[in-house]
């Protein structure tokens, strides 16, 4: 009897993932009907006008995708130079060394500080330089927004990478050693492109991240609506523009910004479902 | 021979590869940098006002920071309402996640064959991902909007489902690493399923799961956006789980938002990064004490 209680109760709190996930989708879709109503879906989507003052109100979020995308993919190119060595140093040239767990624990601790943080570093330190570097007047934009997410995301891309490279077996790379491959040349032609579906997997991942960070992007993008069109511009991305304008939202707004919330959960939701779909077949492998 | 692979010259060939590994080597080294820079940056501006007062006095005033400044003062003030809006918010969203996140891992761990199981175990990881904005957005209209006020109680909620995936996670995982001839033996020694789980499962898996759990917390305690949109904040101390609750990582954003409290910003975002990497520094040991 007991027994029948506690299994019923654990099958109540898995139920509850279901629900909770099913009352997201719920009330992000019913909150947003507003503004799909008033300007259709692809209305919504492809609009790049956002003008909330009420004799000529108006709101579509294709500025806002733009943003997101751009900094977000400009990020992840950034973090490619420093996340791969990162990964090869911990999965393969240190692997199993007590150097390894230091470098590796001192990048995770990257992901362990709190984006706002990460804003004011990117504001007082990073800002005056990017204007120093003659980016553009006040240093907000794409290109400052960026950096910071590429320092953000470095931890998320690396760890991952680093542990399906160091799931090779060993026999295969003494093979090639036996066959007289360098090191470099025995990680160009046999680890990378064993654990390469890993890699990219880590990398969607830290894509996924990326898409949805919103203090430090916040701070540092410059809150403007516009498409950009270049790493000069500042812009808007889309959880930006809904921390920016929630607070003092009302009516259609408050639908709008609802409606950019589902969208930017859709495109999260299915990168991360690409990534562990990815990450699945790998470990059925 | 492939031209992919050139036997040619032997030497170039150990000079590419001396190069390859001193840029990992090199690369790797750059990619800490910033840790250490956000670290010292915070350190070296925020131990000057880091002492008592930060524990013992509310932020202050717009007015009140001028009017210290003008005089060449140091700032009044410190940022009690936002250290105990962090432990209400945070301990309400704990106490939240910790049955529930527990249950699903143990379930979860239980059946991994069963389809249902396979489902929840997509939808954990479909929230995993959700961006804390959009969490937010969900807990507003959750809480705030039915009670028509923002309030501790409604940041609580969308920090629990930051943290139940997580929790979940973890707790699954490290369940899952448990040989099963643990539980068969506690079953034949004729114990029913309820204690073989409270008795046996759990305390052989706590290493993990409480690692997940402190992780999980200094993961949520520095989170802006969602706060943003639920606690709101407040200009005073509040233990009312229904009434505006400001924290830390709220606090740091009013501050930089105004150029008067801009002197305190830094002694906040030392406290806070102190007691994450405190958590993460504990969570650390417990993992390494209670290795399955």
């Amino acid at each position: 009897m007991k027994d029948k209680i506690f299994k019923g109760l654990l099958f109540a709190a898995a139920l509850a993932i279901l629900l909770l996930t099913a009352g997201v989708i719920y009330v992000l879709v019913k909150q947003s009907l507003d503004v799909f109503h008033e300007y259709g879906v692809f209305g919504f989507i492809f609009n790049a006008e956002w003008d909330p003052r009420p004799e000529t109100e108006e709101y579509g979020a294709w500025s806002f995708i733009i943003g997101t995308l751009f900094t977000a993919f400009f990020a992840l190119l950034l973090c490619i130079p420093f996340s791969l060595p990162v990964a090869l140093f911990n999965g393969e040239y240190f692997k199993g060394y007590k150097i390894s767990s230091f470098v590796s624990s001192v990048v995770d601790l990257l992901a362990g500080i709190p984006s706002i943080v990460y804003g004011l570093w990117g504001f007082y330190t990073l800002r005056p330089i990017v204007i120093q570097l003659g980016v553009n007047a006040q240093g907000f934009g794409i290109f400052l927004a960026s950096i910071v997410l590429a320092v953000m995301i470095i931890p998320y891309a690396s760890s991952l990478s680093a542990e399906f490279l160091s799931m090779i077996p060993d026999t295969v790379k003494e093979g090639a050693y036996s066959l007289g491959a360098t090191r470099a040349e025995t990680i160009r032609h046999v680890s990378l492109p064993m654990a390469s579906s890993g890699i990219v997997a880590a990398y969607i991942l830290a894509l996924g991240r990326a898409l949805g960070e919103t203090m430090a992007v916040t701070m540092l993008i410059g809150n403007t609506t516009n498409v950009p069109t270049s790493l000069r511009d500042t812009g808007n991305t889309m959880a930006s523009v809904i921390a920016n304008q929630f607070g003092e939202a009302d009516g259609l707004k408050l639908s709008a910004l609802i409606g950019i919330g589902l969208l930017l959960f859709l495109i999260t939701a299915v990168i991360n479902l690409i990534a562990k779909f990815i990450m699945k077949k790998l470990s059925v492998r | 021979m492939s031209d992919r692979v050139k036997f040619s010259n032997v030497k170039k060939r150990a000079a590419k590869d001396k190069i390859v590994f001193g840029l990992v080597c090199l690369f790797s080294f750059l990619a800490m940098i910033p840790l250490f820079l956000i670290i010292w940056e915070v350190v070296s501006k925020g131990y000057k006002n880091f002492n008592w007062r930060l524990f013992t006095q509310v932020a202050p005033s717009s007015m009140d920071a001028l009017l210290a400044k003008m005089s060449g003062e140091p700032i009044p003030g410190g940022i009690l309402n936002g250290i105990t809006g962090t432990i209400l918010i945070v301990g309400m969203a704990v106490l939240f996640t910790i049955p529930l996140g527990l249950f699903v891992g143990i379930y979860l761990s239980e059946h991994p064959e069963n389809k249902f199981a396979r489902t929840v175990s997509y939808l954990t990881d479909l929230l995993q991902g959700m961006p804390s904005i959009v969490i937010g957005i969900i807990a507003y209209i959750w809480v705030v909007k039915p009670l028509r006020s923002y309030s501790a109680l409604a940041g609580s909620v969308a920090l629990t489902i930051m943290m139940l995936p997580m929790v979940v996670r973890s707790t699954e995982e490290t369940l899952k690493m448990l040989p099963r001839t643990l539980k068969e033996s506690g079953l034949a020694l004729g114990a029913s399923y309820t204690s073989v789980v409270f008795r046996v499962i759990l305390p052989s898996g706590f290493g993990g799961i409480f690692t997940g759990i402190l992780l999980a917390v200094s993961r949520v305690m520095g989170e802006t956006a969602p706060l943003m949109l639920t606690a709101l904040g407040a200009a005073v101390v509040n233990w009312n789980i229904l009434k505006p609750t400001s924290a830390i990582p709220l606090l740091i954003w009013d501050f930089y938002n105004d150029p008067n409290l801009v002197d305190i910003i830094w002694s906040a975002s030392l406290l806070l990064l102190i007691v994450i990497f405190l958590l993460n520094w504990i969570a650390k040991i417990v993992a390494r004490r209670w290795k399955i």
